[in-house]
């Protein structure tokens, strides 16, 4: 679930309060606020289309987790969802093009590892 | 046209396209580009909502020559489907996502070493936002947080609209129209599938308002493995996993066949561990640019998953890569209810997965295909309609109760996951659990029916609880009905596969749940 939003990162420019499949967040005078975290569905989408790289979402989806905001901000984990994506500025970075396509190869590489026996 | 009166947004169009993920959005594209107006309502935000948003479809893809290999793929895919499935559908689903992919001018394909562009599997949230980018290009008009509550039906019979509310900007929503097209996608009873708590079974229920009928939904016990505690359910990496009962022995898991089985075996007995130790470290380097998301829960919780050992729960899919939906009774994708048409998810993929899950190919290449040819029908549909006076709201459950009294929501879902989601109900199915269960939910859906009234911001949640507890009644109901073994559906105690069987169990009816197959008559199941 959704844990932090920054508050230094955040320009509040309410992006994560449109993106959000579930309508977890509000736009606030500041900062979204979170506002029904309990109905986040872990989904990382927030954290995609946040162009500041300020939410954190906890991979646990069965309960709320608490983060500390300095912990979090000197992780090195924010943003690497939207660098590994190649989004937005990382688009032309050759370390992040799309290879989802590649999929196909690696169920065809499990497939002959069974068939060789190597697995 | 639109109006904007009190609290009501009310707009005009030729087509209404509700849900907007991977089959909405075809829909609306062909919808335009055969000439009509088009209006898109999405319970979430277009773009990110529903399960194609998390993940990354590979489509079934084949190319048209030599033309034997179409052909191979499709009579290999009637035997897997054991006979459900159509070669007529396959192959005309085959084409259409030959001859579209291409053209999706807003996704950035990607190329191999040798150059050539690679069209079949696209990663989610980029097709999701180039599906959205090729919506908004051709003038179709996106209602985001704007869920649909009920369609409205003329005095013939014919649906010619539908409304709900709006989420995020406050009151409600009416579009006024010549045709209808659900792409609500299916339903896993919100468990926790990584990408599906938008999709909880809607069009369903507004379709069988309206007298929809369903076909193949039987078929909702397909499981997908994820790091317990995680909604991760992205597969691929799974297929390199070793699993570990509690006591660190090697769960057996026998070669070819489904994984969830054994493994479900294995978590009814205990818990259950995994690592991924076997995975080569050429595919290891690449896991984070083929899917982001994968290993996102690991680097958070501090696990190496390729060393380390980590407990794995099964996620239930429901009708998602199940393959149950709203029956299909024309080409382009009509329901069983004049001017309402079904595409992706909403709409049965029997006709093309036959018994077992399309996941994996043919789902997207499905949701693909059945919008587009939705998505014309319904312009061709509209356009044969003047009218555009509003329609008779029909929506029932959680809107028009016999008697308002507070329903514990909650508690009702928690019923419909018990009997939809465990795996000792529903993946070893046995027909007196099955007969308990479509009772203790017939007995629920009175009370809901009865007494359920949404109001406010509780009436979204009220609707979607309604219409998880009627799929659930028809799945059950079918499930109890195909009184056999058959693909993904089996049954502990008619392991056989009975050749009485080999046609659709067709469902339906909200008070009185029916069921009709190929060897029984309409059957009332309803007490
Ligand atoms: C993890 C995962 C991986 C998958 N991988 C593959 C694969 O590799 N190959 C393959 O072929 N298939 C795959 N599938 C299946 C494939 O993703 C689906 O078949 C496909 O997404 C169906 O598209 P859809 O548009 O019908 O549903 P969705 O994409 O789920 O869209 C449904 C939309 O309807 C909206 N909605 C719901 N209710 C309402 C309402 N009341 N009002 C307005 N809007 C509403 C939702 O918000 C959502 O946006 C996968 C599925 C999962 C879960
Ligand atoms: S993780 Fe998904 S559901 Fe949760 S807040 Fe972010 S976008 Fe919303
Ligand atoms: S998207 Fe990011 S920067 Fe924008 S409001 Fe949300 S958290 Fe703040």
């Amino acid at each position: 679930m959704i844990a932090i939003i920054v508050e230094d990162r955040c320009t509040n420019c309410n992006a994560c309060v449109v993106v959000c499949p579930t309508n977890v967040l509000d736009a606030g005078p500041g900062i979204p606020v979170i506002a029904r975290q309990l109905d986040c569905q872990t989904c990382f989408m927030c954290e995609l289309y946040c162009p500041h790289d300020a939410i954190y979402v906890a991979p646990d989806c069965d309960h709320p987790v608490t983060v500390d905001a300095q912990a979090i901000a000197g992780s090195g984990l924010l943003g690497e969802f939207r660098r590994l994506h190649g989004w937005d500025e990382w688009a032309d970075d050759p370390r992040f093009t799309n290879e989802h396509w590649q999929m196909e190869q690696v169920f065809l590489r499990a497939r002959a590892m069974a068939q060789a026996g190597n697995m | 046209m639109s109006r904007c009166q009190d609290d009501l947004l009310e707009l005009t169009a030729d087509v209404l396209v509700i849900g907007g993920g991977l089959a909405g959005n075809w829909a609306a594209a062909a919808a335009r580009r055969a000439g009509a107006s088009v209006v898109l309502a999405d319970k979430g935000y277009c773009g990110t909502s529903g399960v194609t948003a998390t993940a990354g479809p590979g489509h079934w893809w084949i190319p048209p020559d030599p033309a034997d290999l179409r052909e191979t793929a499709i009579a290999a895919r009637r035997k897997s489907g054991f006979g459900l499935n159509d070669a007529g559908w396959m192959a005309r689903t085959l084409a259409k996502t030959w001859e579209s992919l291409p053209t999706l001018e807003t996704y950035k394909f990607s190329k191999d070493e040798k150059g050539a562009t690679q069209y079949r599997a696209l990663r989610g949230p980029e097709y999701m936002r180039a599906l959205r980018q090729q919506s908004e290009n051709l003038g179709v008009e996106i209602l985001d947080h704007c869920p649909g509550l009920e369609l409205l039906q003329r005095a013939d019979g014919t649906i010619g609209g539908a409304q709900g509310i709006r989420r995020q900007a406050g009151g409600r929503w009416r579009v006024n129209c010549g045709a209808v097209i659900l792409a609500t996608g299916g339903t896993s009873f919100l468990s926790r599938l990584l990408g599906s708590h938008t999709n909880t079974g809607d069009g369903y229920l507004m379709a069988a308002e309206a007298g929809a009928d369903f076909s193949g939904m039987e078929f909702t016990n397909y499981y997908t493995v994820a790091a317990k505690g995680s909604t991760m359910t992205r597969s691929m990496s799974y297929v390199f996993a070793t699993y570990y009962d509690e006591d660190g022995e090697v769960i057996p898991i026998p070669a070819g066949l489904d994984t969830s089985r054994p493994l479900a075996a294995a978590l009814l007995k205990g818990r259950v561990y995994c690592d991924l130790h076997k995975t080569p470290e050429d595919i290891r380097a690449k896991v984070p640019i083929i899917s982001p998301n994968f290993l996102l829960p690991f680097h958070r919780w501090g696990i190496d998953p390729y060393r380390q050992r980590f407990e794995v729960t099964l996620h239930g899919e429901g009708t998602i890569r199940g393959i149950g939906g709203l029956r299909i009774t024309g080409d382009n994708c009509e329901t069983s209810v004049p001017g309402l048409y079904a595409a992706g998810d909403a709409a049965t993929r029997e006709l093309v997965a036959g018994a077992i899950s399309g996941g994996g190919n043919i789902n997207s290449a499905w949701a693909l295909s059945s919008g587009q040819w939705a998505g014309e029908g319904a312009a061709r549909f509209a356009s044969s309609v003047r009218s555009r006076a509003p329609g008779r709201p029909i929506g029932q459950a959680g809107l028009q109760p016999d008697s308002a009294h507070t329903i514990d929501l909650r508690g009702a879902l928690a019923i419909v996951q018990g009997e939809m989601l465990a795996y000792d109900r529903n993946i070893f199915r046995r027909g007196d659990r099955l007969l308990r269960t479509t009772r203790l939910l017939d007995d629920l859906w009175k009370v809901v029916s009865a007494h359920a009234l949404g109001e406010g911001e509780g009436i979204l949640r009220t609707r979607e609880t309604a219409a998880m507890l009627a799929t659930a009644r028809w799945s059950a109901a079918s499930a109890l009905a195909r009184d056999e073994s058959r693909g993904m559906h089996r049954r502990e105690d008619k392991p056989e596969t009975d050749p009485r069987f080999a046609g659709s169990i067709v469902s339906g009816g909200l008070d009185a749940v029916w069921v009709n197959s190929a060897s029984s008559q309409k059957m009332e199941l309803a007490s």
